[in-house]
């Protein structure tokens, strides 16, 4: 069920490639392995917790120890339905991609398959593996799909992701060998628990070099540089599954390896991840109101909104019995809510783009009579991202204060602080994009075509049920995140 | 001298001899063609009797009264250079015709090379491997000048004598010292006689010319083999030979050549002076660091292809230092210190795969435009998509990264670094990765965004697709199942650390 997840994308992919001869094939093709995929996800999300669950385990390179594990737990789940749903809003907000359609089709499914590939991998190997492999899909949709500066922004993503990832493989290899020759395992479930005081060089060590990887990707302050670039001029749906997963797997790497394997490293590291995290947040809302162009706009607010994470893992860090570690909880709802919520907002900026050639904000106003069903869903996305009660957004923010007042109160009113900016940023934005005057520039746009409603649905969908409802996301995450508080000493 | 000696060294041999044929018979094969797949028919020989001593393997066997050894290490080289010279072969199927009426000497002296290669890695003691060295040496000079009416081509041929010439010194030299102190030549004693290793243990401390004799031999032998594996501080020749060498003979330099002087050097280093590795691995672990390092920052500001892909040897010659500094004495556990020969071997094997793939796409393209410059790779997917995958494939499997052969050997290679200690080196080891990352990736970037410069296609001659589509596939197949050539890696490996 596992490998299927995996494999379907990659079939999709082949697929495409071999079959999507005439024009609208590879679209249909890219459409129908993404439905298949999400169907596949929405099972594995169902009942991962059955009797053994849907684990796969086969040696791979046995020399070394080296499995082709995977399994799905309470953290793992909801990120593997999150790229599930994004998967096909990507493919949807890309049907009218005409330019080398077939290969554009299958790179978009190979980097699903690698997304689904870090969140499902166990051994830390694999991990790895596919935590590379996801650079060259995104290096070729960049720089060929892409605008403006493309090629300098493909390079500069690729070289980053590398660099950090050059000292998350050797974190992992030091790990292997910190420990005599039967206990070695890139196992994370087995190495959780273990004592990593006394590794072949000091834990803290090891726990930065994972930071590190997991920093860049995330971002955090200063290691953001590379998101705006890679955000404005990556076409849409890259966008969408950059912003929509691709930053997630920084998130998950800090919850799953940093806090599951390093509870001790993690506290002595929270008060200074606490105050990088007000950092990312406060910075990001201030440049963001610098903006004019509507996605490095969307791209800054992820980079602040991206700091609630590390905010929430910090306190839990420093004080796991706080509230029963509902920080960590928040920040792991944050990273599926702000996928869906992000994903939209990308899906809007690249659908009025489209119709109007300009993200230039003050080139625009008034939209919201000429394109009604566009603006209604752009509103929808700002409501959603400034953290409007009934949208998935507000219960996210709200766990993550919630765990965090008592433990890091000035910290946490920072951060409230970026969520005021927030407002403040998103409704002048649409303020400026979608009201105002009516510019006779703009009388001949076509509203949202049937395609970009369901792709717009397939978003909003999660938004408000996970806002109405959280407990369909949370309890999954309260089962997965239990064991790492226990790591981390909560009763 | 038995039957079974010849057996033992059959493959070598039977190169030997095939070489020796090609020139004799050269003027006679007139066809278009002909002189190669004559060659590459004879190829099956040594490769036939290469598999059935694998199969064979029992142990070390020593031939010649113990000149020569049989062994995993000794037959695994020269399965791989015998594939290598034969995938060489049959890439440079058109482009050798314009050697006519030479066809024959260009054959048989890549095979005198490869003959030279093939008893080097088997070389049990000093004077074999000076003499399989300048075997496989000499005709290389007279390759890498082949194209003498080429600007560079003469000058490519004497640097490289040249330069090969006080390496062999340098060598020699350091062989003296080593002879000096221990009083014997011998890496391998069948008869239970003394060797260096044993001459090492027994007179720590205690040489004729102080204790220091063994580690300045030491010294100036890696230096030595340095030239041979473009080890700084010998690498200065090298992108000056691929520049002006024709591209198959580059090929063959850069894998045939630097994998059978990487089984050299860890004969002689772990087998000969294993007793005192802990002393040589610092220095092997330092080189490996400068010489990545320097190939990799060098190859940044390359605008000619061949070059680049002279200074890209150099790195990767830097990561398989890496194994070669991972020595026993310093790993974690007993039983582990096979891991830095395994690692090296293995990625000898993939590193073959990956290079001769960029190397065959070079060829294809410059046969056909004669622009060797980066700038003429552009628009090379409109021109041929296939040679443009190909490109792509191995410029991704040369940074390392997955599903490639590049990928899990550099995994191979950091894990037995990270065994003995050398975590320091795979953080250098791994940011290197992030440098050449800039420059193989530039090449898919010119071959896929760039505009041609002309829009007339690059036909691929049907010999050069089939050794290029087998390079490809071995680099993807392995990628993803790096077992079977571990395996083989291991045993291999096996003949150095037991």
């Amino acid at each position: 069920m596992l490998t299927a997840l995996i494999l379907i994308p990659l079939v999709g992919a082949i697929a495409v490639v071999v079959l999507g001869r005439d024009a609208r094939a590879p679209r249909v093709i890219a459409t129908g392995a993404a439905v298949a995929e999400l169907a596949v996800a929405a099972v594995v999300f169902a009942g991962y917790e059955g009797a053994g669950g849907y684990a796969v385990d086969v040696s791979w390179i046995g020399a070394l120890d080296i499995a082709y594990l995977l399994r799905v737990d309470g953290l793992s789940a909801p990120l593997v339905l999150l790229n599930g749903i994004l998967g096909l809003a990507a493919v949807l907000v890309s049907w009218n991609v005409e330019l080398r359609a077939r290969e554009y089709f299958a790179w978009l499914a190979v980097l699903q398959a690698a997304v689904m590939g870090v969140f499902v991998a166990q051994d830390l190997v694999l991990f790895f593996v596919f935590w590379e492999l996801e650079l060259v899909p995104m290096f070729l949709l960049i720089s060929r799909w892409g605008t403006g500066r493309r090629e300098y922004s493909a390079m500069k993503f690729l070289v980053y992701t590398l660099a950090g990832s050059a000292f998350m493989l050797a974190a992992i290899l030091a790990l292997y060998f910190s420990f005599p020759g039967s206990e070695r395992t890139f196992d994370m479930a087995a190495l959780a628990g273990r004592d990593m005081g006394s590794l072949l060089v000091p834990g803290s060590l090891v726990f930065s070099g994972f930071l590190v990887a997991f920093a860049v990707k995330l971002p955090v302050f200063p290691l953001h540089t590379w998101l705006p670039d890679a955000h404005t001029d990556a076409p849409t749906a890259v966008s969408v599954m950059l912003a929509g997963v691709l930053l997630k797997m920084g998130g998950y790497g800090l919850l799953r390896i940093n806090a599951g394997l390093f509870p001790d490293q993690l506290r002595d590291a929270a008060p200074l991840l606490a105050a990088l995290a007000a950092l990312n947040v406060l910075y990001g809302a201030f440049i963001v109101l610098r903006q004019t162009d509507l996605k490095r706009m969307v791209a800054y607010s992820s980079v602040s909104h991206m700091g609630f994470v590390v905010l929430g893992l910090a306190s839990t860090g420093a004080a796991p019995a706080a509230l029963d570690g509902v920080g960590l909880s928040g920040a792991a709802l944050q990273l599926f809510t702000h996928g869906t919520i992000t994903g939209l907002l990308f899906v809007m900026v690249g659908l009025v783009y489209e119709r109007t050639h300009t993200r230039h904000i003050p080139d625009m106003g008034g939209l919201a009579r000429q394109v009604p069903l566009l603006a209604l869903g752009f509103m929808i996305a700002g409501l959603a991202s400034l953290g409007l009660p009934t949208t998935s957004g507000f219960v996210a923010e709200l766990l993550v204060f919630m765990g965090t007042f008592s433990v890091y109160g000035l910290a946490t009113a920072l951060c409230a602080f970026g969520v005021v900016l927030a407002a403040g940023y998103i409704l002048w934005a649409a303020q400026r994009v979608l009201f105002g005057p009516r510019l006779e520039r703009w009388d001949h746009l076509p509203d949202a075509r049937p395609v970009d409603l369901a792709a717009m649905a397939v978003l909003i969908v999660p938004i408000f049920v996970v806002g109405v409802y959280p407990r369909l996301i949370t309890d999954a995450f309260e089962a997965g995140l239990a064991p790492i508080l226990r790591g981390l000493g909560a009763a | 001298m038995s039957a079974r000696d010849l057996y033992l060294v059959s493959p070598a041999l039977s190169l030997a001899i095939l070489a020796t044929a090609l020139v004799l018979a050269g003027p006679l094969l007139r066809r278009s063609g002909a002189v190669q797949a004559v060659a590459l028919a004879g190829l099956s020989v040594p490769l036939a009797l290469g598999v059935s001593l694998w199969a064979g393997l029992d142990g070390a066997e020593a031939a010649f009264g113990g000149a020569l050894v049989s062994d995993g290490l000794s037959v695994f080289l020269g399965l791989l250079v015998t594939c290598a010279s034969a995938l060489v072969l049959l890439a440079s199927f058109t482009h050798a015709e314009r050697y006519r009426p030479y066809g024959g000497e260009f054959a048989g002296l890549l095979l005198f090379s490869a003959a030279g290669l093939t008893l080097l890695a088997g070389a049990a003691d000093l004077l074999t491997i000076y003499v399989s060295l300048e075997l496989a040496s000499l005709p290389v000079a007279a390759l890498a000048a082949f194209a003498k009416g080429r600007a560079g081509g003469v000058e490519a041929g004497v640097k490289y004598l040249l330069l090969s010439a006080v390496a062999s010194a340098v060598l020699l030299y350091g062989f003296a010292f080593l002879y000096g102190a221990t009083g014997t030549l011998r890496l391998i004693a069948p008869d239970g006689g003394p060797t260096i290793a044993t001459a090492v243990v027994a007179g720590h401390g205690g040489f004729a010319y102080g204790g220091s004799a063994v580690l300045v031999g030491a010294a100036l032998a890696a230096v030595g083999f340095g030239f041979k594996l473009s080890m700084v501080p010998a690498q200065m020749w090298t992108p000056d030979v691929y520049q002006g060498a024709p591209v198959p003979v580059g090929a063959f330099l850069a894998v045939a050549s630097k994998g059978a002087a990487f089984a050299v050097v860890l004969r002689l280093f772990t087998v000969g002076l294993g007793p005192v590795e802990a002393d040589w691995s610092v220095l092997f672990a330092v080189l490996a660091a400068i010489t990545m390092t320097v190939g990799n920052l060098t190859a940044l500001a390359q605008s000619n292809l061949k070059r680049l892909l002279g200074y890209s040897t150099i790195a990767h010659a830097g990561y398989m230092l890496m194994g070669v500094a991972a020595v026993a004495a310093n790993s974690r556990e007993a039983g582990d210190g096979s891991l830095g020969p395994t690692a090296v071997l293995f990625y000898l094997a993939g590193y073959a795969a990956m290079n001769l793939a960029a190397f065959f796409v070079a060829l294809a393209v410059t046969e056909r435009t004669g622009d060797e410059t980066i700038a003429g790779l552009a628009g090379l997917a409109k021109r041929s998509p296939v040679l443009a995958a190909a490109l792509a494939v191995s410029a991704i499997a040369l940074t390392g990264l997955p599903p490639t052969v590049g990928f899990v050997g550099k995994l191979f290679l950091f894990n037995a670094a990270v065994n003995t200690g050398l975590l320091w080196l795979v953080v250098v080891g791994a940011l290197n990765g992030v440098v050449s990352a800039y420059y193989y990736l530039n090449l898919v970037r010119v071959a896929y965004l760039r505009e041609p410069v002309s829009p007339e296609r690059i036909g691929v001659p049907r010999t050069l697709a089939v050794a290029l589509g087998v390079c490809v596939c071995a680099v993807l197949v392995l990628g993803v199942w790096p077992s079977g050539l571990l395996a083989l890696a291991r045993t291999a490996a096996a003949a150095l650390v037991p």
